[in-house]
């Protein structure tokens, strides 16, 4: 029984994410004395199969069906499906993307399996596999155990396991043709799109003022508008305060927003929740400005003020002005 | 059109958490809606306003949900359905999606919206669970819902900016993401009006089956990185750090 990495791809190019979680099942396999196999969906898979042959693996697979071409649910269920019916895999892996939030639970399910998504990391004790997971936002952590009979099925977190472990090597790809019909596709994906152009270019700024939550109104913002000034940066935020319309969409960082990497990002009551540290963790230095001395964001922050926004701000906007 | 929406209770925002007899201390929390459920809320009470019908929201766990089922009425729900579950946690999240797919089957819904994430267990995949149950088409992390001539047409959030339109017929389901509209606040009318709405309570007997995956122990996350902290009076700190970002960390 072997550990089975899924991989992704679209439009015949790899979804970074997936060397994570090969490099992943790669480690497991060693520790657990286990066969690697990886198999990837999609329609007209050559280049990709042939790719997948360089790694170290015992085996490939290539998923290859006309109406896998652009990704569905039920396309990929079904086909998925059928592969790990015939291979019967121990553990089935998946990068914690958007698409496997939407296929790998209805998948798993359809093993009568739960997955056991958004895993940061592993260990083995005693030759049992122990996956570790947060809860609460990234405040709790737990050690957790499959139970019942495998197949088992996880997605791991993205930054989890790294893609530079991967070794290289070869195996032989097999083409894996899963029967499927039109019919048994209920849903019908268009074209992918951006929205409009985006006017604030937080990719190339040097300095970003980024405001969270903990500012309770739009009308404290200005407080926050100020500290930028003060420090030459662009003001971000994170996603509640987009959704709340405070301030634009363009203006998030983050897995649905922008990624950024400035000399300097400084998180104002931001809690730091994974999907928001995912954009700004390759900032050079990061400061964090937060009532809560366990928030999550301390874990990246290089400095920290533990503490009241509302005289914190003020204070350094005070001290800077000073210093001018 | 009936749209079942799932609306969750989870610990409030800003709870301090502590591990405790196998999970955390849940003595001193106080509650609230999950987030993007409050969005699937209101997207169930929007489609309604639009297409006619009524929204029925549903809520697994213990007495207490019902404060967070009473507040989805007084925005507007038509009426409740309460799946007594005094113990969330002897429960794999298939067992509560089974509980919670046997209670909507026999609504007979043409939508199901669910949240796209708990805020406390942060699954994100109860939703796609219940559409495999339920066998429904389903779509995850919805920015916006169309019906046409009762199919729909909705708008996924894929990574990093880009976006996707799905179409697919009804009866689905669908997993909501925040900030998918503004969110409504309960009116004083829609508050008295909630106390006679019907909450229907389905007592949950069945004991615990093959539970997925077992919680071994719950700890809080060591923190590996020493961040350098600074105290003092706002003003004191506020100096130390400026200093520092000038002449130690040379970004300003
Ligand atoms: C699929 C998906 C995609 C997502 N994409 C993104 C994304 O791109 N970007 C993003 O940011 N989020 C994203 N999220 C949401 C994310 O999970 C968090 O919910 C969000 O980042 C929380 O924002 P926050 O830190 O501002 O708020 P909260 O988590 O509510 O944190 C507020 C913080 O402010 C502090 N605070 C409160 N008052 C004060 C005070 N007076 N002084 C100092 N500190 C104070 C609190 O201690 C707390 O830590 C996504 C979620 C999902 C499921
Ligand atoms: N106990 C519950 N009662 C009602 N809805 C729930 C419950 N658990 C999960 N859900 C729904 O499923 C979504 C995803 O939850 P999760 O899979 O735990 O991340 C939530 O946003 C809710 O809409």
């Amino acid at each position: 029984m072997s550990i089975l990495a899924v991989l992704e791809q679209r439009a015949g190019a790899w979804n970074r994410v997936s060397f994570e979680t090969l490099a992943a099942a790669q480690q497991l396999g060693e520790e657990l004395g286990r066969e690697v196999s990886a198999a990837v969906a999609g329609a007209g898979l050559e280049n990709l199969a042939s790719e997948l042959g360089g790694h170290r693996l015992g085996r490939g697979y290539a998923v290859d069906h006309p109406l896998l071409e652009n990704y569905t649910a039920d396309g990929y269920t079904l086909a998925l499906g059928q592969l790990i019916e015939r291979i019967k895999p121990f553990l089935v892996l998946f990068p914690h993307t958007y698409q496997a939030r939407d296929f790998a639970p209805k998948l798993a399910t359809r093993s009568g399996r739960v997955l056991l998504s958004d895993a940061i990391g592993h260990r083995v004790e005693n030759g049992g596999l122990v996956m570790v997971r947060q809860f609460f936002q990234g405040k709790i952590n737990a050690d957790l155990r499959f139970a019942g009979e495998p197949p088992y099925f996880a997605s791991l977190q993205a930054g989890a396991y790294r893609a530079d472990r991967l070794a290289p090597g070869s195996c032989p790809v097999e083409t894996f043709r899963p029967e499927l019909e039109a019919a048994q596709i209920r849903t019908r994906p268009l074209e992918v799109f951006r929205e409009a152009e985006t006017t604030v270019d937080l990719g190339s700024a040097e300095r970003i003022v980024s405001v969270g939550r903990g500012i309770r109104e739009a009308d404290n913002l200005p407080m926050v508008q100020k500290l930028a000034e003060a420090l030459g940066a662009e003001l971000a935020a994170s996603r509640p305060i987009c959704d709340n319309g405070w301030l634009p969409m363009e203006r998030q960082v983050g897995s649905s927003g922008q990624t950024v990497s400035p000399k300097l990002y400084l998180a104002v009551g931001i809690s730091g929740a994974i999907q928001h540290l995912v954009g700004m963790k390759g900032s050079k230095t990061i400061v964090a400005i937060n009532k809560d001395p366990e928030a999550p964001i301390f874990e990246v922050a290089d400095y920290g003020i533990v503490g009241d926004l509302f005289q914190v701000v003020p204070a350094l906007v005070e001290e800077l002005e000073k210093r001018k | 059109m009936t749209i079942i929406v799932c609306i969750k209770q989870v610990p409030a925002r800003e709870s301090h958490l502590r591990p405790a007899g196998g999970w955390v201390e849940e003595a001193d929390l106080s509650y609230e809606i999950n987030e993007p459920d409050a969005f699937a809320l209101e997207e169930g009470l929007r489609l309604k306003e639009q297409h006619g019908g009524e929204t029925v929201v549903l809520s697994a766990g213990p007495a207490r949900v019902v404060q967070t089922i009473r507040e989805a009425l007084a925005k507007g729900a038509d009426r409740a359905i309460h799946l007594e579950h005094e113990n969330p946690r002897a429960f794999s999240p298939l067992e509560t999606a089974r509980f919670m797919a046997d209670a909507i089957a026999g609504e007979k819904p043409d939508l199901v919206l669910t949240g796209l994430q708990s805020d406390d267990l942060g699954y994100g995949h109860t939703g796609v669970i219940l559409a495999e149950l339920l066998g429904l088409p389903h779509a995850t992390i919805v920015m916006q819902v169309e019906v046409r001539d009762g199919a729909l047409r909705v708008k996924r959030e894929l990574e990093g900016g880009w976006f996707q339109h799905v179409e697919m017929p009804l009866p689905a389901l669908l997993t909501i993401q925040s900030g998918i509209g503004a969110l409504r606040y309960a009116t004083l009318m829609g508050i008295k009006k909630a106390r006679t709405k019907e909450i229907r309570r389905v007592p949950l007997e069945a004991g615990p089956g093959d539970a997925g995956f077992q919680v071994e122990r719950v700890s809080l996350p060591a923190r590996s990185k020493a961040t350098r902290l600074f105290d003092g009076s706002p003003q004191e700190a506020a100096a130390q750090l400026v200093e520092k970002l000038k002449f130690e960390a040379r970004v300003l």
